[in-house]
């Protein structure tokens, strides 16, 4: 009964949905208030209907009811509640219902909160979430429904891909498809523009917090897949230039791309085109990640799923949706209005600068995640295109974008002094230039480009922190002036300078990680004791253990260093029963940012038990820095200026600000 | 500066990253790109030693020798020819005899396969794609190698993702 339920729930949302796609857009041509109106009750009670067959699929698989395939396939009596319920998105089916009930819930976010849009805005952004939803919704029921029921129901379920059943992977999904489709909203905004032939710096001001909202989330759910991969898969590595990590990758890089284009847009109201191309780009970018994923074109790390019918459908859509937004694009685009001049030398030029490096940077994955496809449809020949293509060809585009980025917002908008931003970047370079001496010096005959790229993180870092420093008049002024200063700076300041410094920390991390790591990998026997990176590891033993759904061994290392006990570390090895298949838990031991990591390998008919043993050091930076990055667009996201419908403040804080500031 | 030349500039300036993304993008396809080969292709290719590339077969049952210190000899085979592997390091949890496997590396002075990666990225019918794919257009796939269970296996084709990695 709750899987009819639920599936009844899905089809009344495509036939809302079918409503929504079609309606409002009659009552905008028409100018029929009434009828644009529908948009927004539709919205709404599809969301309501989105959730409710989620829910019900949640409970199914709580319930551990077998006799639907979907959670026989997936589920089982024993498997503790949380991955019951994480089980829900951890397969196919489960997945894209998520997929679009978080699609429903940003329609219904904008048509409870978009009562400050112009109506007929507001009728054709909600139309075109129809239509996506629409599309997503049959998709659904026709090839991957998963409310499908058993005709004899088993006993007991298959349980879940065990590699999937660990509290990394419960919050992942969720994070990037809030993400992946939270970008629908500013593809519709822009398919909405297009179609109205009309765009302006309100239309940003409303585009911009949610595609901010979209890349904290996307942020995050990339770091955290990363951070899941790295502890989980047992051999240390934390990016693997999978085509399933590019495919989330992309839709990020055209997604920061976007949200400094806005910010042009808004302030200054120019390039309003190559932003409404850039949201179309991203959206694009984020079906296509989910096209890649879930149509099993891929044989990857992350492809659960391979079926040819659903491959087609998703294709359809893919077409469907970026041909025709491009379609409409190069029909309409020439309609909209071009304003805001400004010179090369300015912020403007400067965010240009950012959307050419980002959007390069993306296009250089994008080829190296399709070019084996293609190559193999046309030719045959199977290729693999690892990290060394990207190392080569990310890697230094990324370079020139980490050293202008500390200049940007120190460059006023129109106009910039390029010397003047130079001078006040000066501290920053001499400390990147002091660290680089330092480290050059200390590793000397060592890796010659990690100094380097240390160097650089530390200007990016430096600089960040300057653009606050200069701000709020620190070092100058009194501190009790710039206290007041810094409360009186705009908040979407201090996000950017976060952001910023982000990404220099993230830098650090990979660095030191890749140039500075120290492994050992061989076999011990119990008593025996390995030395890495001055720690030493003895293996007192090895145990069995039967845990809710698996058995696993493991085996017990006392770690020391100077002859001083630090900790106990157990890493284990877990067979899962029911699926026959094992999984490697690796140990973390973590000091400051550096870690410790041991994970298992096959145990030898003499006893011996094959381990593998890092230290990477300041390897933690690596995600501290996507939450940095992610903190500073919360920051920004709570700016009051940004708040959509709140009064414009009665003078500005940051030019009042500049206006404080002495003449340099 | 008038209009025209700040909009000469911007495309100038856009022109140029591109061309170096370009420039970039060719330089690494020459260099970095691995080619999957299985060992009859391998032969045939007749592959320099040095040149790396993936080998992709089913582990040849009975010739899994394990040495000291993780060292590991095996034979890849595709049904008409074997080339023998050496690997040090921690096989993956799926590796196994008469399974599918890649392992990238290249082919020594002797004619041996140095591998320094072992992957097992496979579904839960332990066949890799490339080595299925292969297999089936050498005429030796057999039908139980990708025996799917009795329900449609559409979802959590387990991608059980293990790696060996030794440097």
């Amino acid at each position: 009964m709750i899987a009819e339920a639920g599936h009844y729930a899905l089809v009344l949302a495509l036939g809302l949905a079918l409503i929504q796609s079609t309606v409002p857009l009659l009552g905008a041509r028409w100018g029929d208030h009434a009828l644009m109106n529908v948009a927004r009750s539709t919205a709404l009670a599809q969301l309501l209907f989105a959730a409710a067959s989620f829910g019900l699929l949640t409970l199914l698989h709580v319930v551990s009811d077998f006799s639907v395939v979907n959670v026989f396939e997936n589920s089982h009596s024993m498997k503790p509640l949380l991955y019951k319920i994480t089980g829900v998105w951890g397969n196919h089916e489960g997945s894209m219902l998520l997929w679009v009930s978080i699609l429903a819930l940003f329609g219904g976010l904008v048509a409870a909160f978009g009562n400050n849009l112009p109506l007929s805005l507001r009728a054709h952004v909600l139309a075109v979430q129809g239509w996506i939803a629409s599309a997503f919704y049959l998709f659904i029921l026709m090839t991957s429904n998963p409310f499908l029921r058993i005709a004899s129901p088993p006993i007991e379920g298959r349980d879940l891909n065990p590699v999937l059943q660990d509290i990394g992977l419960a919050v992942h999904p969720p994070m990037l498809y809030l993400g992946y489709v939270g970008f629908s909203i500013s593809f519709s905004f822009a398919v909405a523009a297009l179609i109205e032939g009309r765009i302006d710096a309100a239309w940003a001001r409303w585009v911009r917090p949610w595609t901010l909202m979209a890349w904290i989330f996307l942020t995050l759910g990339i770091a955290m897949g990363s951070y899941w991969a790295y502890y989980e898969l047992g051999w240390g590595g934390w990016w693997f230039w999978d085509p399933v990590e590019n495919a989330s990758l992309m839709p990020w890089l055209a997604g920061t791309a976007l949200l400094h284009s806005a910010v042009v847009m808004e302030k200054r109201n120019a390039l309003k085109v190559w932003t409404i191309l850039l949201s179309i780009l991203t959206f694009s970018l984020s079906l296509l990640g989910t096209f890649l994923v879930r149509s099993g074109v891929l044989t990857s790390v992350h492809a659960f799923a391979t079926d040819p019918a659903r491959g087609v459908f998703i294709l359809l859509i893919l077409c469907l949706f970026i041909g025709g937004s491009l379609l409409l694009y190069a029909w309409r685009a020439s309609a909209l209005k071009q304003g805001g001049l400004f010179a090369p030398i300015s912020r403007e030029g400067a965010l240009v600068l950012n959307n050419l490096f980002l959007t390069s940077a993306c296009a250089t994955v994008f080829i190296g995640t399709l070019y084996p496809l293609a190559l193999e449809v046309l030719t045959g020949d199977k290729i693999s295109v690892g990290a060394p293509f990207f190392n080569l060809t990310f890697g230094p585009l990324f370079v020139p974008l980490m050293m202008a980025m500390p200049f940007a917002p120190l460059l006023a908008w129109k106009r910039g002094d390029l010397r003047g931003a130079a001078q006040r970047l000066m501290a920053a370079g001499i400390l990147a230039l002091i660290a680089i001496a330092v480290l050059g010096a200390w590793t000397w005959g060592g890796a010659t480009l990690a100094p380097l790229a240390i160097g650089l993180a530390i200007f990016v870092i430096a600089g960040a922190l300057t653009d606050l420093v200069e701000r709020t008049a620190l070092f100058r002024a009194p501190l009790a002036t710039a206290m007041a200063r810094a409360r009186g700076l705009p908040r979407a300041t201090w996000g950017t300078a976060f952001a910023h410094a982000g990404i220099g920390v993230a830098l650090i991390g990979i660095v030191c990680e890749t140039t500075w790591n120290s492994e050992y990998i061989g076999s011990m026997k119990p008593n025996d004791v390995a030395t890495v990176a001055g720690y030493q590891l003895k293996l007192d033993g090895v145990t069995q253990r039967q845990g809710p759904n698996f058995r696993e061994g493991i085996a017990q290392f006392t770690v020391t260093l100077d002859g001083k006990m630090l900790q106990v570390m157990t890493p284990s090895k877990r067979n899962f029963t029911t699926r026959g298949s094992s999984t490697t838990e690796a140990a973390l031991l973590t000091r400051g940012a550096s870690q410790l990591y041991v994970s298992l390998g096959d145990t030898n008919a003499d006893g011996a038990i094959a381990v593998r043993i890092y230290h990477k050091p300041l390897v933690l930076l690596i995600w501290w820095g996507p939450v940095l990055m992610a903190f500073g667009g919360l920051l920004s996201l709570s700016d009051r200026r940004l708040r959509v419908g709140a009064p414009k403040p009665a003078k500005k804080p940051d030019k009042a600000a500049r206006a404080m500031q002495p003449a340099e | 500066m008038t209009r025209k030349q700040r909009r000469l500039t911007m495309i100038g300036g856009s022109l140029a990253v591109l061309a170096i993304a370009a420039a970039l993008v060719l330089n690494a396809m020459r260099d970095s790109i691995v080619f999957f080969s299985t060992p009859t292709m391998a032969a045939e290719k007749q592959m320099p030693p040095g040149k790396r590339f993936r080998l992709g077969g089913l582990v040849q049952p009975g010739s899994l020798v394990k040495g000291d210190n993780l060292a590991v000899h095996f034979s890849v085979a595709d049904g008409s020819a074997t080339l023998p592997v050496v690997y040090k390091g921690i096989l993956p949890d799926l590796f196994r005899e008469g399974q599918g496997v890649v392992a990238e590396g290249a082919l020594d002075a002797s004619g041996v396969f140095r591998a320094d990666t072992v992957l097992a990225k496979h579904d839960e019918t332990y066949m890799p794609k490339d080595v299925a794919d292969a297999l089936k257009k050498q005429g030796h796939w057999k039908d139980d190698y990708g025996a799917k269970p009795d329900i449609k296996s559409g979802a959590a084709a387990s991608a059980a993702p293990t790696q060996g990695a030794a440097k």
